[in-house]
């Protein structure tokens, strides 16, 4: 079955691995993800202010150009394009004023929104659609002994009205990791901010945010780390390497995507392609567990 | 802090902006310290984000502009799902940085970015940064 598919600028770049693992791991369960024409950035950050349009206005000429396509929904594998897609296209719905002072800027566009197009997270039409328990029946490499942290962040859960699962205390990756045959791990950083963009102007805030975020997880006794964020996998992956220069005793812990844990237990197998876009080295684990 | 507070301050027309921008009834906060209790990085912030929203009742809107908190605060909306009241303390936050990108303060250069190993970062990072930061 085909699912119409935004994938967004990150996952052609740095998160190439992430679209490839959902690919592979989707056609095991007979779905496949098909790309959407024509799509733009979604714009990453949501208009936070009342009199501030543009920051919508790509979200919605992503939505108007899927809906031109007969689109009837998008599915998202990035956290952030899950909320921005999500929240645009609240903002237009139901609102006729709204609706009419965004569609007054797609003059360039062949049509106007009109306002039909859902937004899915891949992790809700896993739990909702394929369901979990078929997922589980079709793991043929079970990732036995694997203690898995899911960690969250804020766009998976926040705003609570855009939230994918309970917004305090999900479980939706933990279902999943646990359908994967590995151990979910519940950790007490799961659902705080990495530091996001102050990686660019503040870094030492995203050091030690992605500093107790881990240490929290490692406590627990966590082997390693799913997110579905290209933000968050970047600021854990990539700053370890200036964590370990502040703290001494900190031990590496690779971060992964949680379709790359899908793909390894599904039979897909390990990229070795994968591997080259992480930092802290993901193979030792799956190699230490037998998974790989 | 020495504070002066007068009737005319509370609502002077920077309260009023950033009532227009934001959305958001500060005189609805009774100062329960839940926002600055499950903030994030309040560590490196100069003022807390309950005292963001006790200076907004006294109209000093000035001392949070000219704070180091507003540019801290990543958005993770954290203080907004926990406000009992229901104020969207982040929505706040980014009417101040907007009062100030609007006037040119606190912009990033992208031409002029101090950033290491710039190729390793991902297009989100970069393009959430410059929607955050420049006007």
């Amino acid at each position: 079955m085909k699912l119409p598919y935004y994938p967004g600028c990150t996952l052609k770049a740095n998160a190439k691995h992430f679209e490839d693992s959902a690919q592979k791991a989707l056609e095991k369960l007979d779905y496949q993800l098909e790309e959407m024409k024509d799509w733009v950035c979604c714009g990453t950050v949501f208009s936070m202010t009342s009199d501030d349009l543009m920051l919508q206005l790509s979200s919605i000429r992503n939505l108007l150009r899927a809906e031109k396509q007969d689109l009837k929904e998008l599915v998202t594998l990035c956290s952030m394009c899950y909320n921005t897609l999500k929240q645009s296209k609240d903002f237009v719905e139901g609102d006729l004023d709204n609706l009419e002072k965004v569609n007054n800027f797609m003059y360039m566009e062949e049509a106007e929104y009109k306002g039909q197009v859902e937004i899915y997270h891949l992790l809700t039409l896993l739990r909702d659609r394929i369901k979990f328990e078929t997922v589980k029946a079709e793991v043929t490499n079970p990732l036995k002994g694997l203690k898995v942290g899911a960690y969250y962040g804020c766009l998976l859960v926040r705003p609570q009205k855009f939230a994918i699962d309970d917004f305090e205390a999900p479980t939706i990756m933990e279902d999943l990791v646990e359908s994967l045959g590995a151990e979910a791990i519940d950790f007490q950083f799961k659902l705080e901010c990495c530091g996001a963009y102050q990686t660019i102007t503040k870094k030492n805030i995203s050091v030690k945010r992605a500093y107790e975020i881990l240490d929290s997880a490692q406590r627990v006794g966590c082997d390693a780390i799913i997110t579905s964020c290209p933000l968050c996998a970047y600021n854990l992956d990539f700053l370890q390497k200036e964590i370990e220069k502040e703290y001494v005793d900190f031990q590496t812990i690779p971060i992964f995507y949680f379709t790359e844990l899908m793909a390894v237990a599904l039979g897909v197998g390990w990229n070795g392609e994968w591997t080259k876009k992480h930092d802290v080295d993901p193979e030792p684990i799956l190699i230490e567990k037998n998974l790989i | 802090m020495y504070l002066e507070i007068s009737k005319k301050d509370i609502n002077n027309e920077l309260v009023q902006k950033i009532h227009e921008i934001s959305g958001q009834n500060v005189f609805d906060c009774y100062q329960c310290g839940n926002c600055s209790s499950g903030c994030p990085v309040v560590d490196y912030m100069d003022i807390t984000p309950n005292q963001v929203l006790r200076l907004s009742q006294y109209g000093s809107i000035e001392e949070i502009l000219k704070s180091e908190t507003i540019w801290v605060c990543s958005t993770c909306l954290q203080c907004s799902t926990r406000c009992p009241k229901g104020i969207d303390v982040a929505k706040l936050m980014e009417a101040f940085r907007t009062v100030n990108l609007r006037d040119g303060v606190g912009v990033v250069d992208p031409d002029h970015l101090e950033v290491e190993n710039k190729d390793e970062l991902p297009p989100i990072l970069l393009v959430c940064a410059m929607r955050k930061l420049t006007g």
